[in-house]
């Protein structure tokens, strides 16, 4: 699983670094900073994050052109 | 017409953020045929935002930065082959493995790659980078693990002062050179520019503006580097940042309006041939593309932003399926973001575009506010810093060319209520090209906003 944050929506509400700080950590007060590929334990929770972002900034879905040469 | 718009040939030049979701936009609203996307790079498409930022830090690896796709995209994927021509009678892409790809409708998403340092030898030298790709940034990020004794960094756009701000949160000496008098100045105007080169120069970083870089030393490892100013400094690590140059060059005997500024294309992402002809056929998207703008005087714009290159693509990707009374024009106010220094920076609107700047909530004082940009008594942009939340209401305010200075309203102070020149320098004095392009000119300075020819 990999995720993409659009951060021009993102507005630093910081519930998806609450929900899986593995994943999302707040860098300074606003920015977020967050891992792409998301590691098989924190799957559970990246999807709760997403579901959780007010703006819905957060987008899941498998690796782009996996299996492509 | 070549058919129904949904079936038929769709080429994708371009495997990156824009070529993936135009891909995604044309399953999801129904085209049916066959679709082939083509990638000079051999990776699937990858994000390049973190490459600057958690890359550097080395929170994440340069090769799991990859796209999520939100669909099935059920595309033949060509990668590690770049395209070298397109034949727009016969209607095929070119390859360098001498393949030729028929299509119905093209996309052009070939976007941009990182301007190389100018001199060959002293590019070479080992220790001297630019960072663009997956592999620049592992290379970058592998080098300041190993504890580099000073880093130098060419350039002081958003790339170059995100990758100081890095290496100085990683501890190491960093010195900046930058041609123009401040960092972001090309794409925030002097007052921003201003504050940026407090931040830097209080993070520890050896700023140096108004300089350029003569001289990159070394004897196959790179050992120092000369300023124009008669100085120079040791250094094991320079980054280049210069800016980025688009991939057009395959397109030069195509007869499609492509040059060093990009392709042009008109509201919809269809591409002008060379006689100023709209096409029906070929369409652009993303960082390669330049279009005209309502908002901004129809100027055409170029847009080195992530969100453009998504908003666009799924204009051009709706467009091409779609029978002309259908189509949509791509409209979206451009909008982007950097974080650097602890500080989130982010900008809707063309800050380039604009005569004043005025702070209209928060500081300079507490790096916490928001500048409006104004052109010609309008709002035409504005850039917060630590204060995201506020810039929605400055959008609506840009998006109906609301009065500049804006009203109070706002529920901070205002720190100083009277605009002043927003300072947006010529681009011809950074060392880097500016992120927007503005390609035509701002009518009260005739001041031109184009790429230096190189």
């Amino acid at each position: 699983m990999n995720i993409v944050v659009d951060l021009n929506r993102c507005q630093g509400y910081a519930q998806c670094a609450f929900v899986a700080p593995r994943v999302f950590t707040m860098h300074g007060e606003e920015a977020l900073l967050y891992t792409p590929a998301v590691p098989d334990d924190q799957q559970g929770r990246v999807l709760r994050a997403e579901a959780a972002c007010p703006v819905q900034a957060i987008l899941v879905g498998e690796e782009a052109g996996a299996g492509a040469r | 017409m070549h058919g129904e718009p949904r079936d038929g040939r769709i080429v994708i030049v371009g495997a990156s953020l824009a070529g993936l979701r135009a891909a995604e936009t044309l399953r999801e609203e129904g085209f049916a045929g066959t679709l082939t996307l083509i990638g000079e790079e051999p990776h699937t498409p990858y994000d390049r935002p973190p490459l600057s930022k958690q890359v550097l830090l080395g929170t994440v690896s340069a090769d799991k930065t990859g796209l999520p796709q939100r669909r099935e995209v059920d595309a033949e994927w060509k990668l590690g082959v770049r395209a070298t021509g397109l034949d727009p009678v016969g209607k095929q892409v070119l390859l360098a493995d001498g393949e030729k790809v028929p299509f119905d409708r093209l996309l052009i998403a070939t976007g941009t790659r990182a301007r190389p340092w100018p001199n060959p030898a002293e590019a070479a030298l080992d220790g001297v980078f630019t960072l663009r790709t997956i592999e620049d940034a592992g290379r970058l990020a592998e080098r300041l693990d190993a504890g580099p004794r000073r880093v130098l960094v060419v350039g002081a756009g958003f790339t170059g002062s995100e990758i100081a701000s890095a290496c100085r949160e990683r501890g190491l000496e960093v010195t900046v050179a930058e041609r123009g008098p401040a960092p972001l100045v090309g794409a925030l105007g002097g007052t921003l520019g201003a504050l940026a080169a407090k931040l830097q120069r209080a993070h520890g970083v050896d700023l140096r503006c108004g300089v350029t870089v003569t001289a990159l030393e070394g004897n196959g490892r790179l050992t120092g580097a000369r300023f124009s100013d008669g100085t120079g400094i040791d250094a094991d690590v320079a980054v280049v940042a210069l800016g980025a140059v688009r991939n057009t060059e395959w397109l030069a005997e195509s007869g499609i309006a492509a040059g060093p500024r990009g392709v042009t294309c008109d509201a919809g992402c269809r591409a002008f041939d060379m006689y100023g002809i709209v096409t029906d056929d070929v369409f652009a998207a993303g960082d390669v593309a330049r279009f005209p703008h309502p908002l901004f005087e129809y100027q055409l714009l170029s847009l080195e932003h992530w969100g453009n290159a998504v908003a666009q693509a799924e204009v051009a990707a709706h467009n091409m399926i779609h029978a002309g009374p259908r189509r949509r024009p791509h409209l979206t106010v451009p909008a982007f973001w950097s974080s650097q220094f602890g500080l989130n920076i982010k900008s809707v609107g063309v800050p380039t575009f604009s005569d004043q700047v005025v702070i209209a909530q928060g500081s300079l004082k507490d790096a916490r506010l928001v500048a409006v940009y104004g052109y010609r008594g309008r709002v035409t942009a504005a850039v917060s810093v630590n204060q995201a939340k506020s810039l929605e209401y400055y959008q609506r305010l840009i998006e109906t060319a609301a009065p500049f200075p804006p009203a109070p309203g706002a529920a901070d102070r205002i720190e100083s209520p009277e605009p002043v020149p927003s300072d947006v320098p010529d681009p011809k004095v950074l060392s880097h090209g500016p992120t927007v392009a503005l390609t035509g000119h701002l009518p009260d300075r005739r001041l031109t906003l184009v790429q230096p020819a190189r």
